[in-house]
Formats: structure tokens, sequence, C-alpha cells
């Protein structure tokens, strides 16, 4: 299927979804709506650069924040349309990520891994002392009451979210059956061997990780309009680096569509929780789903999907180089 | 910015003291990352956890924190022999140390997290010891003791780690599992088993690291984030798995982050420590086969 | 006749430790060039510092003309210089075909010229694979290979860069005395299209029958280099390797 026909496709889907939550006639589903889709768009966004390239970025929170803060910033210049801060955002977001990539990506995963837990404190160290975005007091972004057409002006972020969201699927999947996909591919397997064979990793990581960075931010961006008062313990929050690492490795981390399934399994799943249980126990369960998942079913969802339909062991996709036969005997 | 060679002293005293402690709180990481290459980023967690337990004894009974650490030491050492053996048999094993590996981590070291928060709640908790409070003036030194001790049990700690490490068959067959596991197996010693207890050690120094942390400043649960950069800068910058160059590199980052806090002010210390991390990896020989 | 591959003074240390000590060495297109020595004599080594892999601290390596010391394994391999892995190194998540497919993408299509249609590229995988004898296990992935079906995989991937010169890592370690000659045949028919081909192997029958020229790396230093049957009558080459 080509990716426009794929894009319009999930425009409809989004479209109904839409309709459906309209239906229900409370605005309480668009809030939740709104932070699945978010967390649509983050979990996407991660698998780019760690599903696809065997990268892991612990500092989800550091690109997301860096997308609501821009969008602080800006505010304070003068006050722009969503659209224009989530390009903003995204564009924040995605040149640190190539910054920070350029830094670290020519050794080791575990030196990027590391790099980018300590930027996330770095950074809301660096917020935290900031004031004109309000520092450690917060910002406030006046949301207005209603837009026209929408209603209220949740269902006009909840849209905006959704468009989001199907742009990450649509950019992900496009990536997967690209010429650009085989290349992460590789670098997940080998990249030793994908530098043997031609591939220009270091480029290849980069790409990744801008474009992984920048969707990111421009998940954050509409943030500050969500909730109203931004603070740096909230843009920051444990929930944004756990979710977005937990999600595609729950869902399945080889294509496009892991993300999405963990997503809005997880993400609706704490949505109800969170009504019921208190928070901190919410993300308690998201972090022994992770390790149960880690360590059990590496494929994820779509993993065990697939044992189970096919009777087959799938062997875990990751960087694993196959070990050799034994020889056969000499004649 | 007021400059006076008194300040410059003291921060450059308090700089070697702290970074003593910052040793000891590295070396588990020296053993897991520089030698054994096991990427444990939920150390920090086992050094939080180790200053909650003894907060709690503490609190109860009122014992020496240090001391309560030592006698934890053996379970935190089985604590990390279990971890090891469940990364052994899930990643290492399977080659996929890389990604799952450090989600397993980075999940353990949320999960603990967690727990703490929702056990002890945020508030920042503290210890209370003959040597906690009084300072130790000495030729125009202001010394805390509560900085002193924990930097002075701190060296005593790495010194018998090294000669654990150096003189006895177990320290010798850990340094060699990092070197050549084949030549190991040949030698009729299991790899996997020395791996294990070397984790184990690692996980039993976060104990006492965190005695000494909780003595040094009160602790909450995310306190352990701060640490993160903070010790793998210090274990790539000492040379990855030398105990003596981890001391060293702690010390400087200590002196530093010292000079930083004084002159600059407190809230820059985490930039530090990045920074260094930034630095130390940027200077390091590049290539995937370089170590 | 211009000298194709020409290493120069190569040295290379870990730490203190020399793994190669004043390596020179030049290969004319076309040829066929045995690399023999004892285990850890640095013949791996060599070869990650010819391909860019290692980074060699003095000397250096001219390819096809150009300077190669400071561009990346990639950009060598684009230049045209091949390469297997002693242990092979597929990409174990790729299908065979996808696998040959990644030399294709971006090796060949780098080197300019009219961007190959999909279904051009997929022929091309095929036959390469026809041309190892794995065109059935296309679609399968690496893990489902024997021994030998792997080194073949690694050889076809190495000609799917269509390189100028190929170096074969110890292709046939472990193999019978049939598939050693599987893997000699596709050398040879390699090489008879123009390929030139560096052979490092320790199956002296192989090395003798196949290399018109025979080179020594023993402890890191070059100590013969000539006509094969010279070579192996050399004192110094039979003390030192096949004496053992």
């Amino acid at each position: 299927m080509r990716s426009d026909i794929f894009f319009v496709i999930c425009l409809v889907v989004g479209g109904a979804v839409f309709a459906a939550a309209l239906a229900l006639g409370n605005d309480y589903y668009f809030f939740a709506g709104y932070v699945v889709l978010q967390y649509v768009v983050l979990a996407t966004a991660w698998n780019i650069l760690g599903g696809y390239c065997g990268y892991v970025n612990f500092g989800s929170a550091a690109f997301f924040a860096l997308g609501a803060y821009s969008t602080v910033a800006l505010h304070r210049l003068h006050p722009m349309p969503i659209p224009v801060d989530v390009v903003f955002g995204g564009v924040v977001s995605g040149i640190v990520g190539f910054g920070m990539g350029y830094l670290t990506l020519r050794l080791r995963g575990a030196f990027f891994a590391i790099a980018t837990l300590a930027l996330a404190v770095v950074l809301q160290t660096l917020i935290v002392n900031w004031d004109y975005v309000g520092g450690s007091r917060g910002a406030y972004i006046v949301r207005p009451e209603s837009i026209a057409p929408f209603g209220s002006y949740i269902k006009y972020l909840f849209l905006i979210m959704m468009l989001l969201a199907v742009g990450a699927i649509t950019v992900a999947r496009l990536i997967e059956r690209s010429r650009l996909g085989y290349g992460f591919a590789t670098i997940r397997d080998d990249e030793l061997a994908a530098e043997a064979s031609g591939v220009p990793t270091l480029r290849l990581k980069l790409i990744a990780t801008t474009i992984s960075g920048g969707l990111m931010g421009m998940a954050g961006a509409p943030f500050p309009y969500y909730i109203g008062f931004l603070q740096p313990t909230s843009a920051f929050g444990l929930e944004y680096a756990v979710n977005s690492i937990a999600m595609p490795l729950i869902g399945g981390t080889t294509g496009w569509v892991g993300p999405l399934i963990g997503a809005i399994l997880l993400g609706s799943l704490q949505q109800i929780a969170t009504v019921t249980i208190s928070s901190a126990v919410n993300l308690l369960i998201v972090g022994f789903l992770l390790v149960g998942f880690v360590i059990a079913a590496p494929n994820g969802i779509i993993g065990l999907v697939r044992k189970y339909i096919r009777h087959k062991p799938v062997g875990p996709v990751g960087r694993r180089r196959v070990e050799a036969d034994a020889p056969e005997p000499a004649p | 910015m007021i400059f006076s060679f008194d300040l410059l002293v003291n921060a450059i005293v308090s700089g070697i003291l702290i970074g003593a402690f910052y040793a000891a709180v590295t070396a588990g990481i020296t053993i897991s990352f520089g030698i054994l290459d096991i990427v444990n980023i939920a150390h920090p967690a086992f050094i939080i956890l180790g200053s909650y337990i003894a907060y709690i004894i503490n609190a109860t009974f009122g014992l020496d924190p240090i001391l309560t650490a030592i006698v934890a030491m053996p379970a935190f050492y089985v604590l990390g022999a279990g971890i090891y053996q469940i990364y052994y048999v899930s990643f290492e094993k399977r080659g996929q140390e890389s990604m799952r590996g450090l989600a397993f981590f980075f999940g353990l070291l949320f999960i603990t997290e967690v727990m703490l928060v929702l056990y002890f709640g945020v508030d920042y908790r503290y210890v209370e010891a003959r040597y906690i409070g009084p300072t130790w003036h000495f030729a125009g030194l202001d010394i805390p003791l509560r900085i002193l001790v924990p930097c002075l049990v701190s060296l005593l700690m790495i010194a018998v780690l090294q000669l654990l490490l150096t003189r006895s068959f177990v320290g010798r067959a850990i340094m060699a599992v990092a070197q050549d596991q084949l030549a190991l197996k040949l030698m009729g010693v299991d790899p996997v088993r020395i791996k294990r207890i070397a984790f184990g050690i690692s996980i039993a120094t976060a104990s006492l690291a965190g005695a000494f942390l909780i003595i040094i400043q009160p602790v909450e649960p995310s306190v352990g984030r701060e640490y993160i950069g903070r010790v793998f800068a210090i274990c790539v910058l000492g040379g990855m798995g030398s105990l003596p160059g981890t001391l060293i590199a702690a010390m400087l980052i200590g002196i530093f982050e010292s000079l930083t806090a004084t002159f600059y002010g407190p809230s820059w210390a985490p930039a530090v420590s990045f920074g260094f991390l930034l630095l130390t990896l940027a200077v390091r020989p590049a290539g995937l086969l370089g170590r | 006749m211009t000298v194709l591959l020409d290493v120069s003074n190569l040295n290379k240390r870990f730490g203190g430790f020399v793994a190669l000590e004043s390596i020179s060495l030049s290969v004319q297109p076309g040829e066929r060039v045995g690399l023999i020595g004892p285990n850890g004599s640095g013949k791996s080594t060599l070869v990650n510092c010819i391909c860019g892999t290692l980074h060699n601290e003095a000397g250096s390596v001219h390819f096809d003309g150009h300077l190669l010391d400071g561009s990346t394994a990639h950009q060598r391999t684009r230049r045209g210089l091949a390469r297997t892995f002693q242990l092979p190194r597929p990409f174990a998540s790729l299908s065979l075909i996808d696998n040959l497919r990644i030399p294709l993408l971006y090796t060949v299509a780098a080197r300019g010229g009219a961007r190959r249609a999909a279904h051009d590229i997929e022929e091309r995988c095929t036959d390469l694979l026809r041309e190892v004898g794995l065109e059935g296990k296309a679609r399968h992935l690496p893990r489902d290979l024997t021994q030998v079906e792997m080194r073949k995989l690694e050889l076809a991937r190495a000609m799917a860069a269509e390189p100028k010169l190929l170096i074969a890592d110890e292709s046939m370690a472990g193999l019978t005395h049939s598939e050693v000659e599987e893997i000699l045949t596709l050398l040879n028919r390699l090489n008879g299209q123009g390929v030139t081909i560096i052979l490092i192997e320790h199956i002296m029958r192989a090395v003798m029958s196949f290399s018109q020229r025979l080179v020594v790396l023993v402890s890191g230093r070059k100590i013969a280099d000539g006509a094969p049957n010279e070579v192996v009558r050399d004192p110094e080459v039979e003390r030192a390797y096949l004496g053992q």
C-alpha cells in the first residue's frame, strides 16, 4: 500500500474516532484521548531510534519538555497558533537530538543511552534556572475557552494530536519500507558488518536521532495548552521516559504497529487506572510490565501473536550475531 | 563572585573529600561496567536503597548507618547475584544485552524509585550520628565531620576492593573474565559464576555507598538520578576498569563541582559531570572496535 | 600496470602490544594473493586496518590510486574494497535476499549511475544467491543456515558490493573437503570475472592451489612475499609457521 493512501486511511480512522468521542458527549474522552495519542507519537518516535536502530534513548522526557518549553518561550515573545508551535518545537528538539547524537553516536550504544539520561537531568536543571520560561515557579499559558468550529478547546487539541499521531505512524511506516529502513535494521543487527557493506552508519544514526527527537518535540509542543500551567516536574515527568520505552517494547519493536498497540493499550490502561488507583502505583505497574515483557516476551505483543499463529518459535529480534553451527565432521 | 583564597582552598579540599565519596559510589560501576561490561544504570537506585535501609534502622534503633550498611552487605550481594543471573539468562546468553538489557536495568531503576516513593514519600530523610554536625577546624580549613568520616571509610573500602581484585583468586578471576573467558573456562573456572560473584560485589558496595550518601546529605528517592551521569563520567574518565583511576577521576570531578558550586552556584553542579561525560566520550578513540 | 592496493609501512598497536609492525604490501589488479600465518600473527588486524574498521597509527593505505587513511569503512567499501569476516556476521533479522540487498542499495547505488529499479535489484540478488547455491533459501533468515551456507552468504554479500578487491578472511575454516572445493570454485570464478582476491586461510592445500603469490605474517611482521613454491621452502617460514 502506498504511503499516501495509508495516510488517508489513517485520517479517516482518526476522523471516525473523533466522531465517536463526539457522540459520547463528554469532554473527558478528549482529555484522555489526547494523552493516549500523545503517547502514540512518543512511542513511535522512540521506536524509530530504539526499535529500528537499536539505540536506546532514556531521555524522551527531555525532548518532550523541550517541545513544551519552546512553545512557552515562543508564546512569551508573541503568541502563535499551535501548528507553528508544533513545527518550532520539532525543529528545536530535532537540533538538540542531532547535536547530542553527533557527540555520542560514534561510540557504543551504551554511551549514547547514558548520555541521554544525563541530558534529561541537565536540561531540567537549565530550565529550572531559566526565569524567562518561569523556572521552577512554572508558566501559565492561557487556554481559550473555545475555538470555532470545534467547540471546546480540548477538541481542537485532540485533533492536532490525532494529526500528529497519524503523521508519526505514516513516517515510521515510510521509513520501514524504504532504503533507510533497511539501513537502520543493519545498524541494529551488526553495525560493523553494515559499515563493511557500505552503509554510512553515523549518518543514518544521526538521521534517526533527529527524526526521533523532532517528533518527540512536536508531541510536547501543544502540552502547555493542554495543561494550562507548565512546571518542570510535570514536563520532565518520569512517566514520559518509562512509557516511551515500555510501550514499544511491550507492543513490539520491529514495525510501526507495535508502538501503536503498546501506546493504545498501555495508555488507555493508565488513563483508567489513574481514576481508580494512584498514579504512582500506575507507573509501578508499567515498570513491572516493562521488565516482565523484556525478560519473557522480547518481541512484545506482536511477537506473541506471531508465535501463537504460526506455532513457530520466533527468534528474538535485536542485536544478535547468529552462533555458527558446529562444523560437520571431515570424511 | 567574591574571590578569596580561603574560599578557594576550602572548595578544593571539600572537592577532594567528596571525590573520595564519589569514588565509593562509582566503585560498583567500575566493576559492573568497567570490568564486566554490563551497563547497570540501576546502580544509583541500589545506592538510594542502601540509604533508606540505613535510615530506617537509624530512625528505629539508632544504630550507626555505616555499621548498618556493613551488616546489610551480604543481602545486597545476594540481590546482585540474583539480578545478574536473570540478566545473564535473559539477555547475555541471547546476545541482546544492548537494547533489552539496558531497558531491563532502566526498569529496575524505575521500579526501585517508584516503590521508595510509594513507601516513604518524597520528603527528604536524614540520619543522625555523633559525627554529623560537628565541624573540624584545622589550619584555616572547615571540614564537616559528616563529610570526612564517609570520605575516610570510602578510601578504606576502595583499598579493600583493590586488594581483593589484585591479590585474591576470585579477584584475579574477575579481572581475567573481562579479558579472556575462554582461557578461564579452560582453567576449569566457570565465567558465569565469576561474573555473578563480581556483580554481587558490585551491588554490595552500593549498600555502603548508600550509607555514605545519607550521612553527607538528606536523601529522597529521585536523588539517584543525579548520580547516573556522574558515575559513568567518573568510570570512563578513570579508564574504565581501574579502581585507582576511578579514585583520581572522582576527585577531579569532585574538585570541579565544588569550585563551580562555590563560585557559580550549586544548581549548576549536575552540568559539570555531564560536561565531563561528554568531554571524556568525545576524547575517547573513535571506532567500533576500540574500547 | 598500476597497483590496486598499496599498503605502506602499516603499524598498529593495542596499548603496549604491537599487532602490526611496518607492514608493506602491494597487490596488482586481477592478482590472487594468499595471506598466511599462525593465529595471532595479525592477519585479521591487517584486514581491519585496510578496510577501515580499525585505525592504524602509522603508515598508509592506497587503493585504486586514492589514499584511504581518514576515510570510514563504508567509504572504502564504496571505493571497491570488500571483505568477509572470519566469523560470519550476517544481518540476523533480514532474509538472505535482503542481506544481499544492502550492499546493492548502499554501495553500488552510491557509486552513481542510474537509480536501479526495485525489480532489477531483486533480480541481481537472486542471481547472486543462485551463484552460491542458496537460491532455495532466499526468504529464510540466516539462523536457518548451516555453517558452510553461512560462509557462502558472507561471500555473496561481499560480491553484491561489486568490489574490485575482495579479502576473504578464513572463509573455509571448519569446512569439509568438498565444501572447501565449492568455495574455491566460487573464488576462482570471481577472479575470472576480474575481481582481485586476497585469500586468508590456514588450509594450505587451498592456499597453494589458489594463490599466485604468497605472503606470510608472523607476530605482526611480514617475513615472506613471493611465489608460493619458493615461500614454502623458505626456512624462516618453515620454522615460524609450517613446522608447527
